[in-house]
């Protein structure tokens, strides 16, 4: 394997998506959602401004878990599929460039640029709120913004692997939307209706490491486990093990989700 | 099959070389069984149907997809094994209808593929200058015409300075004096001893510059040769136009009366005659005991699109 192959196709898409303001755009949304969440979270109870960033961090958590995948797949649906239907893969690959090179380069550029946004647009928030926060808040805030930049990887990683198995654009993203659809809002209803329908008679021994099989809610127990307020709060402590809880086990499950689809599309895309 | 593999040591061996090469998708047979040699310096025609099979040979010689029989070689070595960086860095591709990137100027074009072949990114612009896009190097692409952008294609496939060219359908979409100054660069490149392999469908416009030509059909090498070559292993008739006054018109069938003689056919100023091609000199010599009566003669040879429609029906 050439790093330099790589580097090469991951400059370009990084730069591409400089050049095209994608990186701003999404920089922006992420600052504006978050000052937005940082200083009205508190609105309905009748009081504005920046209150904890536990609270805060719930709070984004529940954007970040709607957004980053959706941002995600949008990025990475044609990576592949997109080449090849304007016909510009045939000569991408007819130079000196492995299958793999090829991929991880695509893969690579779309991560740095999704992160280079995540990392500026919540990056931004917490120079805005630095005054009113300690160190323990500041580790606490790095600890999401670390997590939502897996998060979009472990998406971007499913969109890639998309791009490789769709036939054309289209198809790419319609699977990109039934993927969002499936893991961010489908997944979870799935687990409460079993567990519901069964009485907890099926399922409940299951669950936590079910909920491993979907990178949104290891997402979400990476960030509400780590705070005791909130984690009370959510009622995960009844049913998660802490056993399961730690943040270097579920950022290695993080890791797999990145992974396990690059994995896969590696697979695809050499046959 | 390696003792049929010409050693590439050898200074006269072919520079590409296809062995049994077959391509098979199911039940299609999309190449069925090809050999081909090219020589070194050669500017090689491939023509054929669509769905002759031969953009899976181009593609399969370029490495792009494996064959599922057989083997090719570029200098000796497989185009898809070990060596396959080392190959592909001797060779310049031009697709058909070549799609580059909007958002690139025609000189970041150049470099990002520059990049990619390992080739110096000072080549940038004196690759553009030659294909005659320095004006525009700064311009980005979505600017182009479709000329320039075939231009700019090329000028990506000359980075690197390669030994082999494949160009496939290099002149579709461009005017008459953009396709003349295409093929000449073509013969610039062939006096620098650069290999082309090129694919087109407009057979009168590579009939005289090709070298040599494939005729592929149904996934098979039909035919392999020169335009010469080919026209005499198809056997197809020659046509004479014999340019005479009417009056003679009877002169000219009793002076061909006797020869092997397909068909002749008077018209309003001429007489067109139709033989075999070893008829040919019997027929001129007969004509030309008209003494003065023939005002002007011309042979048509069958085309390339003759030639090619003998091969494939």
């Amino acid at each position: 394997m050439e790093i330099a192959q790589i580097a090469t196709i991951a400059s370009k898409e990084f730069w591409d998506r400089i050049r095209n303001r994608w990186v701003l755009a999404v920089a922006l949304v992420f600052t504006a959602f978050a000052l937005v969440i940082a200083y009205f979270g508190a609105a309905q109870q009748g009081s504005v401004g920046f209150r904890s960033i536990d609270v805060t961090i719930a709070s984004l958590v529940s954007l970040v878990i709607y957004l980053i995948p959706l941002i995600a797949l949008v990025l990475g649906f044609d990576a592949i599929v997109g080449e090849r239907e304007r016909g510009s893969l045939d000569l991408l690959l007819s130079m000196p460039i492995t299958r793999l090179e090829l991929l991880l380069g695509k893969y690579f550029g779309l991560a740095a640029a999704l992160t280079f946004s995540t990392v500026a647009g919540f990056g931004l928030v917490a120079v805005v709120l630095s005054a009113s926060l300690d160190l323990n808040a500041l580790f606490h805030y790095a600890g999401f913004m670390l997590s939502s930049v897996l998060l979009g990887c472990a998406f971007l990683s499913l969109a890639v692997m998309l791009s490789v198995f769709a036939a054309d654009r289209t198809r790419a993203s319609g699977l990109a939307i039934a993927t969002w659809f499936f893991f961010v809002l489908v997944f979870d209803l799935l687990l409460l209706g079993a567990l519901v329908v069964t009485g907890g008679q099926w399922g409940g021994d299951v669950f936590p490491y079910l909920l491993l099989a979907n990178p949104a809610d290891v997402f979400r127990i990476l960030n509400i486990f780590s705070m005791n307020d909130i984690r009370t709060m959510y009622g995960l402590a009844t049913v998660f093990p802490s056993a399961l809880a730690d943040p270097w086990l579920l950022g290695l499950v993080m890791l797999a989700w990145i992974a396990l689809p690059l994995w896969i599309a590696t697979w695809r895309f050499r046959k | 099959m390696a003792d049929t593999i010409p050693d590439p040591d050898n200074a006269d061996a072919p520079l590409i070389v296809a062995r049994g090469v077959r391509k098979h998708y199911g039940s299609i047979h999309a190449v069925d069984g090809v050999d081909l040699d090219i020589r070194s310096g050669e500017l090689f025609g491939l023509i054929g149907h669509n769905g002759a099979g031969k953009s899976t040979m181009f593609k399969m010689m370029l490495g792009l997809i494996p064959a599922t029989a057989g083997e090719i070689r570029i200098g000796g070595a497989l185009v898809t094994g070990g060596d396959f960086r080392a190959v592909r860095r001797t060779v310049g591709y031009l697709p058909e209808n070549v799609v580059l990137y909007d958002n690139l100027t025609g000189l970041e074009t150049l470099g990002f593929f520059a990049r990619l072949k390992g080739a110096s990114l000072a080549e940038a612009v004196p690759t553009l200058e030659r294909v005659g896009l320095a004006h525009a190097a700064r311009r980005r692409v979505r600017e182009y015409s479709k000329g320039m952008r075939q231009r700019l294609g090329f000028a990506q496939a000359l980075l690197g300075k390669p030994r082999i060219l494949f160009l496939d359908e290099p002149t579709t979409g461009l005017d008459p004096e953009a396709i003349r100054s295409f093929y000449a660069m073509l013969r610039q490149l062939k006096s620098e001893g650069v290999t082309m392999v090129i694919t087109s469908h407009i057979l009168a416009e590579i009939q005289e510059r090709v070298d040599r030509l494939a005729i592929m059909s149904e996934g098979r090498i039909q035919a392999t040769g020169t335009v010469q070559d080919l026209r005499e292993q198809v056997d197809l008739p020659l046509w004479f136009t014999v340019r005479v006054a009417k009056p003679d018109f009877e002169a000219v069938r009793d002076a061909l009366a006797g020869l092997p003689i397909d068909a002749v056919e008077a018209n309003e100023d001429h007489v067109r005659v139709q033989c075999r091609r070893e008829a040919k000199m019997a027929v001129i010599e007969a004509l030309a005991r008209l003494d003065g009566r023939v005002r002007d003669l011309t042979v048509r040879e069958p085309s390339l699109e003759d030639v090619f429609f003998g091969f494939s029906d």
